[in-house]
């Protein structure tokens, strides 16, 4: 039992480090890295683009991808390794985190010779950039129900209706599409999954305002908008089977939370005053930084349990599926401790707060992170089902056409 | 990354777990509850038997020479079937306390034993309802005798030998007190958990053999930094137990005209259940690490495994009896048995509150950038 990597998996870190001592800037001590910061900077996308392209060339990117796939044929341990190392430095890769991280494994596993063809080098070195088009305003948690239409005429695919949640839709050249293929089918049935050209007309997007003030995601609206049935990825009627392969894609990523963590913490209450003296010294505190390092710890254990599958060349055990839900819980109860460390002072944003406003600021992303990607309830009722094994719940819209699935009041638009 | 037990730890776990669903079903410990037996002997026996009292001692000393890492695994499975068997004092305690520090003599006369299983031993540390932080305490030796009460020492009624803290200025902090000698008496007390017997120790004038090598408090606290790395494993054993237990009611039982388990409200508190044992888990694994290794960072990894032990063991416990609604409160229903020694164990090397305390003062000690695995 030990933390060392393998002497082939050190020789592949050495190898990820010369490359990012070379390509990137190593992140500052004591930076804390945001979510999406630094994202709307001048300059970020082409910037991003270049390093994307230096990684591509030095074949980091799909690492652990099948040659087939245009991947190195590498393992999922040295994907791990190098995005452990990737972490430490100044680089913007969340930019492709859709294609290279969703969209591709999805085309790779359900699409043609020609579909891999056509997009997977040029999306490995930042020619395209993605975004993903499953939810709708009433198909969120619940992603089966959506509504959006893709009608068969000719050799093409006329879609109508309206995405949410679309994750720089405003900047990307493509889109995975799920959309209602047939709904007279019961409502997994009848869906397709599509390969969306952003620049066809037709599509109208509209940015979203987030509680942080900015717009990272959008509302997209389809009338008319035509797709040749060449972009279709699987079969008619298999768009749910291959959206899975999309989510599974999102939700086994090992994902923690990116913000203020107890390092985080624990140097605030190293600085902040409190009636009794420096936070630090107070036993109330000290209580409360305990359990935050307990759970920050735990999170990392339990990483490193799934890594040991890997390294093992094992699939990493059910134990993964909590990381998420455990992450962005953490991250939100951190950030609101520190806060209230720092007091009536607190409110104010920017970096002349102490641990340079990272507190104020995940406080106004941080509700996106235990929803992105499936809710806490979507993740527990999974860890319910898949781990402990328990029942579904009953469902009214078991085997029952998607068109008579009783819909409330707040949904938008018609079954039609 | 090799963050795992070996195949081999794995092949003893799997034989432990084998053993004691033969052995040690919850009728087992049920049976110590209900009656005035002290502990089950016969399982004792067994387990001294199959090498498990003698797997920390070295071959030397009549152990089998598994190391600590295998003390880890056999305790989840003492944990997951609410073994009733004074294990914890005497191998956690007081077999570590003689390795540790016991003196070539010492290690001759006691290790052998306490290998067989003939030999029991406890740790005796409380003194007052509140802290046990060693430095409080005001029991002390005057020429080679023993004066103080304890309480609530775990396996005090059963045990032959009890490792005793004391207030050892300059000297040992740390006693050897032979149960059957002199000056000793023993009163059994009625516990939370009565399938783990306890006694209040008074000892006048007692004959104490020093631990020479236990020097300061810090020897007490090193002591219980390497005793929370099994007793974590034991713990989350139990709130494994407790987990398997609720989530099979979960599916078996019905309201409303489906099984409760098809219910979000169960299903998400058996999920909260679920990840809060294998955070514990994890912790625990560091723990393990942390004492296979001696790591100079022990008392951090030893304090983080035993809070993460004791809020899962805590939660999951209650929350088993909560998903069996008012069936889980009835004596009939085993939920109580995981509950009552959750809480035990939660307070047998002092509470979560201290050992929370501890891990910051440790962590303040220390560039936290330095820590292995960072």
């Amino acid at each position: 039992m030990d933390f060392e990597d393998t002497p082939d998996e050190a020789a592949f870190r050495t190898k990820a480090r010369a490359f990012l001592d070379a390509n990137a800037e190593r992140r500052k001590p004591g930076a804390v890295e945001g979510y999406r910061r630094g994202q709307d900077a001048p300059g970020a996308m082409e910037r991003a683009k270049d390093f994307q392209r230096r990684k591509f060339d030095a074949g980091f990117v799909g690492f652990h991808w099948p040659t087939e796939w245009g991947g190195q044929g590498g393992t999922q341990i040295q994907n791990v390794i190098y995005n452990q190392e990737e972490a430490k430095y100044d680089v913007l890769t969340g930019l492709f985190g859709i294609g290279i991280g969703l969209a591709m494994p999805t085309i790779c596993t359900w699409g043609t010779l020609e579909q891999r063809e056509t997009f997977v080098q040029k999306t490995m070195r930042a020619d395209y950039v993605w975004c993903q088009l499953f939810s709708e305003p009433g198909g969120g948690s619940d992603l089966a129900a959506l509504r959006t239409r893709a009608e068969k005429d000719g050799d093409e695919w006329v879609v109508n209706g309206q995405k949410i949640w679309n994750s720089g839709a405003h900047y990307s050249d493509y889109g995975i599409l799920v959309a209602r293929s047939d709904p007279d089918a019961v409502k997994h049935a009848g869906l397709s999954f599509f390969i969306l050209d952003m620049k066809a007309p037709g599509i109208e997007i509209r940015p979203i305002r987030q509680v942080s003030g900015s717009s990272h995601f959008n509302e997209v609206f389809f009338t008319n908008v035509r797709i040749p049935d060449s972009r279709r990825v699987g079969p008619v009627g298999a768009g749910w089977k291959v959206a899975l392969t999309t989510l599974m894609n999102e939700r086994h990523g090992m994902r923690d939370a990116p913000g203020p963590d107890f390092n985080e913490l624990f140097s605030l209450a190293r600085q902040v005053e409190l009636e009794d003296g420096l936070a630090i010294d107070n036993a109330a505190v000290q209580e409360k930084l305990a359990e935050f390092y307990v759970r920050s710890q735990g999170l990392k254990f339990t990483k490193f349990r799934g890594m040991t599958a890997l390294s093992r060349g094992q699939t990493p055990g059910p134990e993964s599926s909590i990381i998420k839900v455990v992450a962005a819980n953490k991250l939100q109860d951190i950030l609101s401790y520190g806060l209230d460390l720092i007091g009536m002072a607190g409110p104010t944003m920017g970096d002349t707060m102490p641990v340079s406003g990272i507190f104020e600021e995940a406080l106004l992303y941080s509700p996106a992170l235990r929803l992105a990607g499936g809710t806490d309830e979507i993740m527990k009722n999974i860890i319910a089902e898949r781990v402990l094994g328990l029942p579904q719940d009953p469902r009214v819209d078991k085997g029952v056409p998607w068109r008579d699935v009783p819909t409330g009041p707040r949904a938008t638009g018609t079954k039609g | 990354m090799n963050f795992d037990f070996s195949d081999e730890l794995k092949q003893l776990r799997d034989e432990a777990r084998r053993f004691l669903t033969d052995r040690c079903p919850p009728a087992v410990p049920r049976r110590i509850l209900e009656s005035d037996e002290p502990y089950d002997r016969a399982l004792w026996r067994s387990i001294a038997e199959m090498g498990w009292t003698g797997a920390a001692i070295p071959e030397a000393y009549g152990g089998v020479g598994l190391g600590r890492l295998a003390v880890c695994v056999i305790a989840e499975e003492l944990g997951f079937h609410v073994a009733p068997v004074p294990f914890a004092s005497s191998v956690y305690l007081a077999t570590e306390a003689v390795l540790q520090y016991g003196s070539e003599a010492q290690k001759r006369a006691y290790l052998p034993k306490l290998a067989t299983g003939e030999l029991i031993g406890t740790f005796a540390l409380a003194e007052r309802a509140g802290t046990s932080d060693p430095r409080k305490l005001t029991a002390t030796v005057n020429g080679g005798t023993l004066t103080t009460v304890k309480l609530a020492v775990p396996d005090g009624d059963v045990a032959d030998f009890a490792v005793v803290a004391v207030n050892g200025g300059s000297g040992p902090w740390l006693y050897l007190a032979d149960l059957h000698g002199p000056g000793v008496t023993k009163e059994v007390v009625t516990t939370i958990d009565p399938t783990r017997s306890h006694a209040k120790l008074s000892f006048t004038a007692a004959p104490a053999d020093p631990l020479a090598a236990a020097t300061g408090p810090e020897s007490v606290r090193r002591l219980l930094d390497f005793a929370a790395v099994p007793m974590a494993f034991e713990q989350v054993g139990g709130a494994q137990a407790a987990l398997e237990m609720g989530n099979a009611y979960a599916k078996e039982r019905y309201a409303f005209g489906r099984p409760i388990g098809s219910f979000q409200g169960i299903k998400h508190k058996l999920s909260d259940m679920y990840i809060q044992v294998e955070m514990a888990r994890s912790n625990a694994y560091y723990g393990a690490w942390a004492v296979h290794t001696e790591a100079a960072e022990l008392p951090i990894a030893a304090s983080v495994a035993r809070i993460s032990a004791c809020e899962a063991g805590w939660f999951v416990t209650k929350e088993n009896i909560q998903t069996h609604g008012g069936m889980g409160f009835t004596w009939q229903m085993d939920c109580h048995l995981y509950y009552r020694r959750a809480k035990q164990l939660a307070l047998a090397l002092g509470s979560a509150r201290e050992w929370k305390l501890r891990l910051i003062s440790e962590l303040r000690n220390r560039n936290t950038e330095d820590l292995q695995a960072a």
